[in-house]
């Protein structure tokens, strides 16, 4: 089944997602890599609320114009260097989407059903098109620690998909 | 100090790398839209969404993945071309200078310290194999690769007894590990042959040759359709959210051996099998294919 949903998604809306259904989301999505998570996770507050977003695993390609940042080229990076981290991550801020791609383990399986949560993917390496769906880079934070690719990039996206939902909050996985 | 005639090539260098990150080659694309035609449900809208990030980039001129890979040249040099110890400074200078223009993600890190150089250069990279070749032209080929497909690479030192039946069980096995993790559907380079540093380095190079065309030894040829075959057979499929296409080719490269090893070298390259070519001629003059 195909959904638009828009984010923030209420826990409601995120049960009713299944393995298999094609989903394009509107709203706010940060990106967030190995080393955003590990500093993340050590953190008490954060300058925004990562529960009213999805997550984005991606180290996107900008550019910085007169006018501020722009998105060139943002597809998503190898989920599973984050399964260290992402029950956690979940657990601590709330998270009820993950976009990423090659699907996650047995830690972030449990955590999606516990807390709630799907995982999707989106199609590796199409980082045009999905620079192409999204409307406005608001915010970044930690750049000039972390870099252009590890840092947390706050993005509004415009029917950003296709995502498919490739694991879901009943315990459903598609990498089988 | 850099001459005028040394810009020029620098230039050409970025228009090298930029023909490499916005646009496939034509082998890569007719493979994929092949596999658009067989494949249904999920796997199809992968697909889809690939063929239209292609076309997305290349209209657009920007990059098709936003991994836009570490910078791998390999050069066919000429002995007669006359500006060849200032080759590899200008291949350097064309690195800097494309990832402002492009741009491309600058993805050189320290191992130590974590310190992105941020202009896609650093110790040993760009990443350059050098040969030599008659004439006085000097033709580069440009093989960005990227850090997901890049990470599936493996080694293995077989014992010899196994055979080649061992080495195929060997490729198919590591294929079906590394499931959705390199992008796939993938190309396969498989080095088999030759000592560790050797079997990886054919395995790679075996990436530049074309999609769908075959090994010239008949018999390579029959196991790199029997590999696509078994590893097609997984079901992984596009993206590892199943489907009939998890590989559009295997390509192998052979060195002979030490008779106590059998090593074998996989190197993986992602749907995005970006590869472009530029010619230099000795009065600098360029052409980019």
């Amino acid at each position: 089944m195909e959904h638009y949903l828009n984010l923030p998604a209420s826990s409601e809306q995120i049960k009713e997602l299944k393995v298999g259904d094609i989903l394009y989301i509107s709203g706010k999505i940060f990106t967030a890599r190995d080393e955003a998570h590990h500093m993340m996770l050590e953190k008490e507050k954060l300058p925004f609320d990562p529960s009213k977003m999805g997550l984005f695993h991606c180290g996107p390609l900008m550019k910085n114009a007169k006018d501020g940042w722009h998105v060139v080229s943002a597809g998503p990076t190898t989920s599973s260097r984050m399964e260290i981290f992402e029950d956690n991550f979940i657990k601590k801020y709330k998270i009820n989407i993950i976009i990423g791609k090659g699907g996650m383990g047995k830690k972030t399986q449990k955590a999606l059903q516990k807390y709630i949560c799907i995982y999707t993917s989106y199609t590796g390496g199409a980082g045009a098109l999905a620079a192409d769906k999204v409307e406005k880079v608001e915010e970044v934070y930690w750049l000039d620690k972390l870099g252009m690719p590890e840092a947390v990039w706050i993005l509004r996206v415009k029917d950003f998909g296709p995502l498919v939902v490739a694991m879901d909050s009943r315990g459903g996985n598609i990498y089988g | 100090m850099i001459d005028m005639k040394h810009q020029n090539i620098i230039d050409g260098i970025v228009e090298l790398i930029r023909k490499a990150e916005t646009e496939l080659p034509k082998d890569v694309i007719k493979s994929l839209e092949k596999a658009y035609k067989i494949e249904e449900g999920v796997a199809k809208t992968q697909i889809a969404a690939i063929l239209e990030n292609i076309e997305l980039a290349k209209k657009t001129k920007r990059p098709m993945c936003q991994d836009t890979g570490i910078q791998t040249f390999f050069v066919d040099i000429g002995v007669d071309f006359p500006n060849i110890l200032d080759l590899k400074n200008i291949i350097i200078n064309g690195v800097k200078k494309a990832t402002k223009e492009i741009p491309i993600r600058p993805n050189t890190v320290d191992p130590f310290t974590g310190e992105n150089h941020k202009d896609n250069t650093g110790d040993y990279i760009p990443y350059i194999t050098w040969d030599f070749v008659k004439g006085n032209e000097v033709r580069i080929t440009a093989l960005p690769k990227g850090g997901g497909s890049e990470n599936m690479s493996k080694l293995g030192m077989l014992k010899p007894g196994v055979g080649i039946e061992g080495v195929k069980d060997f490729v198919v096995e590591e294929m079906i590990k590394a499931a959705g993790n390199p992008c796939p559907p993938t190309i396969v380079g498989v080095g088999i042959g030759g000592g560790a540093d050797l079997a990886l380095k054919l395995g790679k190079r075996s990436l530049l040759r074309p999609v769908g065309i075959r090994n010239k030894n008949k018999n390579i040829a029959s196991i790199e359709k029997e590999l696509i075959e078994r590893i097609n057979a997984s079901g992984i499929g596009p993206m590892g959210l199943g489907g009939k296409t998890t590989v559009l080719d295997v390509h192998i490269k052979k060195a002979h051996r030490h008779p106590a090893s059998l090593p074998v070298g996989i190197a993986v390259q992602c749907w995005a099998d970006r590869r472009a070519h530029l010619v230099i001629h000795s009065d600098s003059s360029w052409e980019v294919e």
